[in-house]
């Protein structure tokens, strides 16, 4: 057997990697900066300035997009791309293809930050660019496919690395929801009719909907979490077998979940019933990913004393875990009755967003960027540290204020007179949720303001000078 | 709605397949085949990361055994696999109906077997508990519930949970909604009024122009003189104008005198209460284009039990 453990950066291609990585910071901090002002919309109107693309309606989408394919999709590409490379032990295949993945996905960013203000939207959450831009997404996508399969195929290793598999089955998934949920009839360059409609649109928008959250926001960045966590902790992974179960498991029966998000509705009722036990039986295999990343730390919970990346890794698996418990049981339909349309959800979908998917980017890039750059820790340690907890504070406050306020509005909605008649109005249950609107608001400008301190430490970082910024002493520990 | 046989058991079947797949392969791997000693590493190194071959957690495969069995007993329970309807028989509602009149012939039928769906039985149960309160209150004359304080509550209650989101919670109402507290009516403000317009509806339509041949030259002159029926400062060379356009015909629906007309809904043009905006631009504007406005029927929504004591809320909010 040859021993590959010798192979340097020289002979990696890091320039798309760097390329993705920087731009993952930049676009957090756009996409994150529209979330914290259509949360301050929420508290104050006045702040759409009755102008059409500063409306919520408009920006709330352009947040949305912006957060997921220009952030997180990034990140995934920015990771997937290094990943493949290290642990296939091989330079990335048709390295034009991959440059073109970079221009081609900045293009479809700047069109979607263009056409969402402007009020261009097939309306389709999560989905919501129109057809040009759909097939823009299509082919560099199958490029992507493309770079990442080719290169695990010239592998010299004999295994592929489970980091792979999650990142495979994300690269191949996302290619099919996208396509299959884009069926439309285009009547001008900027406006099409979906193909389906009625209850089968809602159903193909969620299978959809919530498989961009099983495989992109949680395979994609599992695929993540297996490479960084044990690179930073220094550990083999826990347990082989484990990684086999929970993937196999949670790939097939993530695809099943989308109709708990359309419980009580015109949905056939089997669709219902199905959606819910195959989210509840996915509750074991999510929790697989947590549990081998959690456990690869056996032996090494000291160094989270000193290393806040591994601080970031670690606590965005507790936020995994947390969510990946309370996804389960709000598909529940005795519980999605209460938290269906309340900030439950919001809060839900942000405990994943926000703890798991920015804090584990957060710490994989800042592992990632010193090696990219040729240094051997990130500017500043102690930055890193600040932005931890500016980042957790910030994740707590945003789901405590949304559940409370969740909960909240579920019960108000619900209570009803001794004459039958409903206790409270729409309108009372909305004046009772600013309290926890602003609350969600500080938590918001907390997350942003680690997002700007991580810039200017990536900065400093990518600017300093050849061998002033050698790693730490293991010693310290 | 009932699939084809075919869909049914492609969909059943796919579904026992990733059930039993998922149990299969977590007993397959609680035990150990790989021909590596538990706790040691499986041997490959990716980039330097090594994967250890520990066992489940135990707690975690028992997790992953109960789930899968409650799903398989609930699907035993409840409708899910394709069209097997479940031990329970329970239905959320009537899923294929697309009318009052088919939703109550399956409700009729769904009671004849004794299988209601979960719908009907809660609708069943509330007509039970709250029907009672709510016949006595029709049973009461309008008159005499407009003096019911609890009655009004009840009302307030019922206005700001289906009216309210085009009157607003204060009843004031907005561009193209009437307030309801100024005592200005374009159907009528008396007790059998309120209760007409309530349950059947309305809808409001002045036709642009009103159908008349005005010529746009003359709108400026129309609408001042709309301005001097309200009693608004006027040009009144410019009003004397309007009126001769007004007198095209606008009085027809209108009245010479400008009053309206609450057997068309047609405005009183003389009093300072307007639903479209009262500024010369708005007079203009619903002059020059028109105005439709509809007010849904309750009957059918609310039936004509609630609409009652709303009609009593109503009026109350003009005549203390």
């Amino acid at each position: 057997m040859m021993n590959h453990s010798q192979s340097t950066g020289a002979d990696y291609n890091y320039t798309v990697v760097r390329q993705f990585a920087l731009t993952t910071v930049l676009w957090g901090i756009v996409g994150m900066a529209v979330g914290v002002l259509i949360a301050a919309q929420l508290i104050w109107p006045q702040l759409n300035f009755e102008t059409p693309w500063l409306t919520y309606s408009r920006l709330r989408p352009l947040h949305t997009n912006a957060v997921i394919f220009a952030f997180g999709t990034s990140a995934l590409f920015a990771t997937s791309y290094y990943v493949v490379q290290r642990t296939c032990q091989t330079r990335l295949f048709a390295p034009k293809i991959a440059a073109f993945t970079f221009w081609g996905w900045q293009a479809i960013i700047l069109s979607a930050a263009i056409s969402l203000p402007l009020g261009i939207t097939s309306g389709k959450e999560y989905a919501e660019l129109e057809w040009p831009i759909d097939i823009a997404i299509t082919i560099v996508w199958v490029c992507y496919a493309i770079v990442f399969f080719g290169t695990i195929i010239k592998r010299t290793t004999s295994h592929i690395y489970v980091a792979n598999w999650f990142f495979g089955a994300f690269i191949i998934t996302v290619a099919v929801l996208h396509i299959v949920n884009s069926m439309a009839v285009p009547v001008s360059l900027t406006k099409s009719y979906s193909i389906y409609s009625g209850a089968v649109d809602a159903m193909v928008q969620w299978w959809y909907g919530h498989n961009a959250v099983g495989f992109l926001l949680t395979a994609g960045f599992l695929g993540m979490m297996y490479y960084f966590v044990p690179k930073q902790a220094g550990r083999p992974v826990y347990s082989y077998r484990l990684s086999i179960v929970h993937f196999w498991a949670l790939i097939a029966l993530y695809i099943w979940a989308g109709p708990h998000h359309l419980h009580y509705t015109a949905l056939p009722d089997w669709t219902q019933s199905l959606g819910m036990v195959m989210s509840l039986i996915l509750f074991a295999p999510s929790w697989g990913g947590m549990i081998n990343g959690i456990m690869t730390l056996s032996g090494a919970w000291h160094k989270l004393r000193t290393d806040p990346v591994l601080r970031f890794l670690v606590v965005s698996l507790s936020f995994y875990g947390m969510s990946t418990f309370e996804g389960p049981m709000m598909a529940i339909k005795t519980v999605n009755a209460l938290s269906h349309y309340t900030d439950w959800t919001v809060g839900h979908v942000h405990s994943g967003a926000l703890g798991w998917v920015a804090m584990v980017s957060i710490g994989s890039l800042y592992h990632l960027i010193p090696v990219l750059f040729g240094h051997g820790r990130m500017y500043s340690t102690n930055l890193v540290n600040v932005h931890f907890w500016l980042a957790t504070i910030g994740t707590v406050l945003y789901i405590v204020s949304m559940w409370i306020s969740g909960v909240m509005q579920g019960l108000m909605w619900r209570a009803v007179n001794s004459d039958g008649t409903l206790t409270y109005s729409f309108v009372e249950s909305l004046e009772a949720s600013y309290p926890f609107y602003f609350v969600r608001f500080i938590g918001g400008v907390f997350f942003l303001t680690g997002m700007f301190i991580m810039a200017y430490n990536v900065i400093r970082t990518v600017k300093a000078p050849k061998d002033t910024l050698p790693a730490l002493a293991e010693a310290k520990a | 709605m009932i699939m084809s046989n075919f869909w049914s058991i492609w969909i059943s079947v796919l579904t026992i397949i990733v059930i039993a797949g998922c149990a299969f392969i977590l007993y397959k791997m609680s035990k150990n085949n790989t021909g590596i000693d538990e706790g040691e590493s499986m041997g490959h190194s990716f980039d330097g990361i090594e994967e250890l071959n520990n066992p489940l957690p135990k707690w975690w495969s028992y997790m992953f055994y109960i789930t899968i069995v409650f799903g398989i007993v609930y699907l035993v329970m409840y409708p899910g696999l394709g069209n097997y309807k479940g031990l329970f028989g329970w239905t959320s509602s009537n899923q294929s109906v697309r009318s009052i009149e088919e939703s109550k012939a399956a409700v009729e039928a769904a009671k004849a077997e004794n299988r209601l769906s979960q719908y009907d039985r809660e609708v069943a149960h509330a007509e039970e508990q709250y029907g009672p309160i709510f016949d006595a209150y029709l049973a009461t004359p309008l008159e005499e519930l407009v003096k019911n304080e609890e009655a009004l509550k009840v009302g307030g209650r019922l206005f700001l949970q289906n009216c309210a989101q085009c009157h607003g919670s204060d009843a004031r109402g907005s561009k193209g909604f009437p307030n309801l507290t100024d005592g200005a009516w374009l159907y009528g403000g008396e007790l059998a009024d309120i209760k007409t317009t309530l349950m059947n509806g309305r809808n409001g339509m002045m036709p642009p122009k009103g159908g008349l041949p005005i010529e746009d030259s003359e709108l400026e002159g129309l609408a001042e003189y709309v301005v001097k029926l309200s009693g608004g400062e006027h040009d009144a060379a410019l009003a004397a104008q309007g009126q001769g356009s007004f007198m095209k015909g606008c009085f027809a629906c209108h009245g010479m005198d400008g009053t309206g007309n609450k057997f068309m809904g047609a405005p009183n043009l003389t009093d300072d209460a307007w639903v479209y905006g009262g500024s010369r631009g708005a007079i203009i504007e619903s002059i020059q284009y028109g105005r439709s406005g509809v007010m849904p029927a309750w009957k059918d929504i609310l039936g004509e039990e609630k609409v009652h004591v709303i009609t009593a809320y109503v009026y109350s909010l003009s005549n203390k």
